[in-house]
């Protein structure tokens, strides 16, 4: 115990330790770029990896297993790295350099399509060949870096909330998905591809819109041309988007994807979660993704529509052509505004009425158009044009060097909120049709405001909860925090039947009952 | 227009403005000496401790007020004059209102110890107090704390997180057993000594001694004359309304503003509500003094009904609070008191962890439910505030106690072990 007041920023020695092994870790990596030539490589990319692992469990066991079971956010906003401070910068440039180099200068992490990899890559070959048989790229680097983040800052996560099992249930499923689906079966689905036979790498649990490339024509192609199971595969990634996932986003919420099984989410969970409480909670932070993220959904929709239709014929020997996709999706699009129209009108918010209105416009106007341009033109743009473009803005730059690249500025769930279209689409139905909401417990509200500062979405929770109103926010991903912290037992994730779901009240529970009555009558 | 002043931006003066705003069109002003804008006080040590900053403790936007047209003004009120409707503030400027509502909230509690003013001895209710506190630990070496309930409890934590050596002295022969029952008393000792907090029980001080600088250097235990060296002396033994500065209104006064069930002083067109109001009779089992979030939330709602035309009286519903001491959560629903009253009896079941527990209170004759205290589980108020009204009896509370479960979802149940306690279970009498 130091002897003064202020120590809450200064590591144990075994945080320290922790510290220098993870990094050196770390270090063995950037050196392998530099085509340090290792021998023994396998050894060295086994040592690394498990120092960087190992380095940050123990750091969370030296953080956590001296303390008592609970709530321990203690300094959060005094450490450098968890509140804006030179650290964070440092690793949210580091992070957004490497994003770049992955994503636009992968041969300078020495990818060779031509010949033998060097660099960081090659020193992932032994792993790759390994697992798939095939000889790593850029893409197998970041995803076994992101499957050990998720896994060793899962690992943390578990430690600092071992108290609270909705948090740990939700972890392991998201390092289950993440090592299962994510990583393990698209490598061990490469070792089925022959000469013949070949599948496209499908990580079965991302989903349209957010893998936003699912039905491009070399993947549809590759599903078609691999028969049975192909087809098995495609079938299951139209019914993901449309049928699965409505049904369980009523049951559960979008919870059950965004942080149960989802990547992003999965990542943001686990290592972002030393970031959550920078996200900004401002009204016009809420107006802004309000309309960032429509505006995603929008493009993401009219992108895939022009791919597809890019590529379907005129007549065809499928029943599904050109006229009968364009007509499925305007009579989708309408079937489901007009459903939200009819009932649940109220619930509409006035601007967002403007904006579905607004954008129903766009959309219906635009497949008006591509009746008149044909060849695979999209108003002014080509279909291709249009995938590159979204590729590049929200494949990359969104999702990657800023989602994540900045987690430690702008906190763990920018691409999320701001950007996913998927979640957009879960919320959208989060709101309207699904039994999910966090509970408010009558009048207990203290308005601390430890639920929307922890709040990686961004949600003012307190402004519900201060009010004994229910939160009921699309933008909700259902990670449970705001319960967690809650000092005084107020919030409760769970669902429930859609009566009464949302019960906004003059006045709160505990006060005279007439005047509870009066008042919050009159409002009804 | 009527001016409706609001001396104090607490939540009682604040949900006042709020709801005269919502039912009104008339000029409000809102005077704070204490910060420009109002914040939650019950997360002051949040600060302390670094899990949030000084403005997550806002819960309005700082453009709320404009836009609402709440005028904030930052001064403060050194007299009222009822006689001529004015206010004379400390710099001598004056402000005239109509309806005044008197918020001024409450400060902690001296009792005339020796060295009670020296410097390195404070309290932790305001703002002021927070600044002073991170100065006086910027070198300090061992802290004790004065005067066990809830503030003593989060001092003792906050400073924990500094990781400064804590002694805490308690007067009581347990933490808070004037108001919780000997089992739960029992759990937050043990609780508090797991968090290295040195706890004194039967303990209080005699004095406070002074170093060269007239900085408090050591304490003295009443009961046994120890003296305990320390650089900083945590006053946390209760608070009392802030009204001297109504000493020579006319306004009547007692230990509070004096108040009718209208919340009315004894002038027709002033008002007292939150901390610093005093009822003339307590109202049911309530004190006359209560210095609670959400009593003082309560009154500012149903004054503003009154000032709004629609005359209401403060009737609060059913009891309930809730804290947490550490890392234990509590809560609780109409009335159990440390020792069961005549003809009621307590039953008392604890987790084998000794972090979790419940007391029911109920009356021995016809087993009518009074009130529930827990430790470590989530209760459901509605439910709760449902049976109260309903007078359930405590049998029909333990049958259906799984309804007013409000622990996270996965979470371990303990209806079926409570259930069977019960079964088993002897009326504990007074």
């Amino acid at each position: 115990m130091s002897l003064t007041g202020d120590t809450s920023n200064s590591l144990n020695s075994s945080q320290k330790l922790a510290s220098f092994l993870g990094l050196a870790g770390l270090f063995i990596l950037v050196l392998s770029n530099f085509n340090l030539n290792f021998p023994h490589r396998s050894l060295w990319l086994l040592f690394s990896l498990s120092a960087i692992g190992i380095g940050i469990i123990w750091f969370a066991q030296a953080t956590y297993s001296n303390k008592t079971e609970g709530i321990k956010n203690d300094g959060v906003w005094f450490k450098s790295i968890s509140a804006r401070g030179l650290l964070a910068w440092i690793t949210a440039l580091s992070l957004t350099g490497f994003y770049i180099v992955l994503y636009f200068y992968p041969q300078f992490l020495g990818l060779n399509a031509e010949g033998e990899n060097t660099g960081i890559v090659a020193f992932f070959d032994p792993l790759s060949r390994l697992l798939s048989g095939n000889p790593a790229s850029q893409w197998f680097v970041y995803g076994t870096l992101y499957t050990i983040a998720i896994f060793s800052f899962g690992i943390k996560f578990i430690w600092k909330y071992r108290h609270n099992r909705y948090e740990r249930l939700r972890t392991f499923s998201v390092m289950f998905f993440q090592l299962g689906f994510a990583f393990l079966i698209p490598e061990f689905m490469q070792r089925l591809n022959t000469e013949n036979f070949s599948l496209p790498y499908y990580d079965l649990k991302n989903i349209w819109p957010l893998n936003y490339y699912n039905f491009e024509q070399y993947r549809v192609d590759d599903f078609i041309s691999a028969g049975d199971i192909g087809i098995a595969m495609l079938i299951f990634g139209v019914i993901s988007i449309f049928v699965i996932t409505p049904i369980l986003t009523y049951k559960f919420g979008k919870r059950w994807y965004c942080s149960w099984v989802c990547g992003c989410g999965g990542l943001a969970e686990t290592a972002g979660d030393s970031f959550r409480h920078l996200s900004d909670k401002s009204q016009s932070a809420w107006e802004i993704e309000r309309w960032v993220v429509h505006s995603v959904v929008v493009f993401v929709v009219l992108m895939t529509t022009a791919v597809i239709y890019s590529y379907l014929r005129e007549d065809g020997k499928y029943w599904l052509n050109r006229n009968t996709f364009l007509i499925g999706v305007a009579v989708l699009l309408t079937a489901v505004f007009a459903l939200v129209m009819i009932f649940k009108k109220n619930e509409f918010k006035k601007d967002a009425k403007f904006g579905a209105v607004g954008y129903l416009a766009i959309i219906l106007s635009l497949i008006g158009f591509h009746y008149f341009s044909g060849n695979g033109n999209v108003f002014l743009f080509e279909a291709e044009k249009l995938r590159v473009f979204y590729g590049f803005l929200i494949g990359a730059i969104f999702s990657g060097v800023i989602g994540t690249g900045f987690y430690p500025i702008f906190g763990s769930r920018v691409w999320c909120r701001f950007g996913c279209p998927m979640a957009a689409i879960l919320g959208f139905q989060q709101r309207l049709f699904s039994r999910f909401r966090i509970t408010t417990n009558g009048g207990q509200c203290i308005s601390c405001g430890n639920c929307s500062t922890y709040c990686e979405m961004g949600i003012d929770v307190r402004a519900y909860a201060q009010k004994g109103e229910n939160i009921v926010r699309s933008s909700c991903v259902g990670c449970g925090i705001c319960s967690a912290v809650c000092p005084r037992g107020v919030l409760k994730l769970e669902n429930d039947t859609m009566d009464g779901r949302i019960n906004a009240n003059e006045i709160l529970l505990g006060n005279d009952v007439n005047l509870m009555d009066l008042l919050n009558q009159k409002q009804n | 227009m009527e001016h409706i002043v609001i001396i104090g931006n607490g939540i009682s003066g604040i949900t006042a403005a709020r709801h005269i705003r919502k039912n009104s069109d008339k000029q409000i002003t809102v005077i704070s000496a204490e910060s420009d804008y109002f914040f939650s006080r019950t997360a002051l040590m949040y600060v302390y401790m670094g899990h949030m900053k000084w403005d997550h403790l806002k819960p309005y936007e700082d453009w709320f007020w404009e836009k609402n047209r709440i005028a904030l003004k930052n001064a403060i009120v050194s007299k009222v004059s009822p006689e001529n409707n004015l206010l004379t503030f400390s710099d001598g400027e004056t402000m005239s209102y109509d309806i005044l509502i008197i918020a001024s909230g409450s400060s902690y509690n001296k009792f005339g110890w020796p060295g009670q003013d020296l410097l390195g001895v404070q309290g932790m209710v305001t703002k002021q107090d927070l600044e002073l506190l991170e100065e006086n630990t910027k070198t300090c070496k061992k802290a004790v704390i004065v005067g066990g309930g809830l503030i003593g409890s989060e001092l003792a934590e906050m400073l924990s997180t500094r990781n400064i050596p804590v002694t805490f002295l308690v007067r009581e022969s347990s933490f808070w057993n004037g108001v919780l029952p000997e089992g739960e008393s029992e759990i937050i000792n043990k609780h508090i000594k797991e968090h290295h907090i040195d706890l004194r029980l039967n303990s209080s001080l005699r004095e406070i001694l002074s170093d060269e600088n007239g900085r408090a250097r050591a304490v003295i235990i009443e009961e046994t004359g120890e003296e305990i060296a320390c650089d900083l002396v945590g006053l946390t033994a209760g608070v009392s309304p802030n009204i001297s500065f109504l000493k020579d209104s006319g306004i009547n006064l007692g230990r509070g503003v004096k108040v009718n069930r209208s919340l009315q002083t004894n002038f027709e067109n002033i008002f007292a509500i939150g901390d610093c109001a005093e009822q003339h009779e307590a109202i049911d089992e309530r004190r006359p003094i209560e210095a609670v979030w959400y009593t003082g939330r309560m009154m500012g709602e149903v004054v503003a009904q009154t000032i709004c035309g629609n005359p209401m009286e403060y009737k609060p519903g059913h009891w309930f609070n809730s804290a947490k001491f550490f890392d234990i959560e509590y809560q609780t629903y109409g009335w159990v008191f440390a020792k069961p009253r005549e003809g009621e009896a307590h039953f008392h079941w604890q987790h084998t962890d000794a972090k979790k527990c419940i007391t029911i209170n109920y009356a021995e004759n016809n087993g009518k439910f009074i009130g529930i205290n827990t430790f470590g589980i989530r209760m459901r108020h509605e439910v709760f505030d449902k049976w109260l009204t309903e007078e359930r009896s405590v049998e029909f509370v333990i049958a259906h106690l799984k309804q007013a479960n409000f622990d996270p979802e996965f979470y371990d149940t303990y209806e079926n072990e409570i259930k069977k306690a019960f079964q088993n279970h002897q009326p504990v009498a007074q």
